[in-house]
């Protein structure tokens, strides 16, 4: 999450103060991602120091201080929202390799381990539906921030449901063959 | 009193060597305004579980109460008026009668259970309306949407007196929009004070559940608690 281009994107739509971003931002990702004032403040130093933005004038407060996004800044955020997010590198979920180490460990059972994720999961699920549940009062940017993190858990349930599966296949079926495995190496694809 | 209770459920079908054991040792309790998920795996049991629930089919061993009305020993009769009156039954793929419109496809199983033809119709059509179906009263399944048809399946489910709702993969191959219109409607009728259960192996709809149990192999093997209240989750302050 890339706070410094959700902040040049709201400026994108005029020049704005710290306070007004900071409530602009919670607003607009429907109150998922709380932001302190502090961080904002951090950022638009970064970003003025990187000439991506610009204040109205050197007020000594910054808290009356105006910003207003540069030329470079409308490049920088043309360009943010047309890179793909990183979501290409190979799993290193912890959860994926505690799975993963549980299946060779004498004493564990791997379907428990899953159990326990996925109840864990389902729950956190119940909870981000309650919140989808009065439609009426629904906000359209916390409905879509909520989705997100719905979609996300499910896959993880998703996951933990086909690992189950294949193992269950795959202790019913013959016996592993003894050659040797090919290593497959993943690696993070450098951008 | 619970609408539906069920006490170490067992059903085995086929003999011998070709035996299968598709659900072991239920025990389940479903009370007015519950909504309950039941979530696995296919191949677990799930659609076993709900036939029997419903009085479709009887358990090899074990008691299945509806309504207070213990069902063993109830001749198949009895059973069929019970069921009429208490027990809507969404199946997988909707089951409407394709010869019927959607008003005649919701308004049937009152005139089975002997209500006036009009009190029938005038029912079905306030059933369907809730559903936001008004328009499309007069259409016959196969001129209706995938979505559209499993409202009509739900309105008929829900109709009249019926308060047990009994769903299986309701959303079946709906989009997740649908899916969720869906759980809307069952969530809504149970805040009106029906029970339902909810057989699914999609996460996103079990989560609509006030509570969501597990099932593998046949057997009830874990639920989830009684979650906290969403503000918790808005409150964790997790760094953007
Ligand atoms: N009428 C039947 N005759 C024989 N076996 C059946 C019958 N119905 C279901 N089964 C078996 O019982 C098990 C559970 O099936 P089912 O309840 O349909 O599972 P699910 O709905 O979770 O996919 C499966 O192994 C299935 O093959
Ligand atoms: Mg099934």
């Amino acid at each position: 999450m890339s706070v410094r281009h959700a902040l040049l994107a709201l400026l994108s739509e005029g020049p704005k103060y710290g306070l007004q971003l900071r409530q602009e931002f919670e607003e607009r990702t429907g109150d998922v991602w709380p932001l302190n004032v502090g961080q904002v403040y951090t950022t638009l130093g970064r970003l003025e120091r990187d000439g991506l933005v610009e204040a109205d004038d050197a007020h000594e407060d910054e808290r009356q201080r105006g910003y207003r996004i540069t030329a470079e800044g409308e490049k920088e955020l043309a360009a943010w929202f047309g890179t793909p997010s990183e979501a290409g590198s190979p799993p290193r979920d912890e959860l994926v390799i505690k799975v993963l180490v549980a299946m060779g460990v004498p004493g564990v059972e791997v379907g428990d381990v899953i159990q326990i994720h996925r109840r864990h999961l389902v729950e956190l699920m119940q909870q981000w539906t309650r919140i989808k549940e009065d439609e009426g009062r629904l906000d359209l940017a916390l409905a879509l921030a909520v989705d997100a993190e719905l979609f996300r858990l499910e896959s993880v349930v998703r996951w933990l449901d086909a690992a189950e599966g294949r193992m269950k296949r795959s202790s019913l079926g013959p016996a592993p063959a003894a050659t040797p495995r090919p290593r497959l190496r993943l690696r993070a694809r450098s951008r | 009193m619970a609408l539906l209770e069920m006490h170490r459920v067992t059903k085995v079908y086929g003999e011998g060597a070709s035996q299968v054991l598709a659900v072991r040792d239920i025990d389940l309790s479903v009370a007015a305004g519950d909504l309950l998920a039941v979530m696995g795996p296919s191949g677990s049991g799930k659609s076993t579980l709900l036939t029997i629930a419903g009085s479709l089919e009887d358990p090899t061993s074990g008691e299945v109460v509806i309504d207070g009305q213990l069902l063993s020993g109830m001749s198949r009769n009895d059973k069929a008026r019970l069921r009429r009156r208490s027990v809507g039954y969404v199946f997988q793929d909707f089951n409407l009668l394709p010869g019927l419109t959607a008003l005649e496809n919701v308004s049937l199983p009152l005139e089975l259970d002997g209500v006036r033809a009009r009190r029938a119709r005038e029912l079905a059509a306030a059933a369907l309306e809730e559903l936001g179906l008004d328009e499309r009263v007069a259409h016959f399944p196969d001129e209706l949407s995938g979505g559209e048809r499993q409202r009509v399946a739900i309105a008929r489910a829900t109709v009249g007196e019926r308060h047990l709702l009994l769903a299986d993969e309701p959303s079946g191959a709906l989009d997740s929009a649908s899916g969720e219109a869906v759980m809307r409607m069952v969530l809504a009728a149970c805040r009106r004070g029906l029970g339902a259960v909810v057989v699914t192996h999609n996460a996103q709809l079990a989560s609509w559940a006030d509570r969501v149990v597990f099932i593998r192999d046949g057997r009830l093997v874990d639920q989830t608690a009684i979650p906290p209240s969403p503000e918790s989750l808005l409150q964790q302050g997790s760094e953007p």
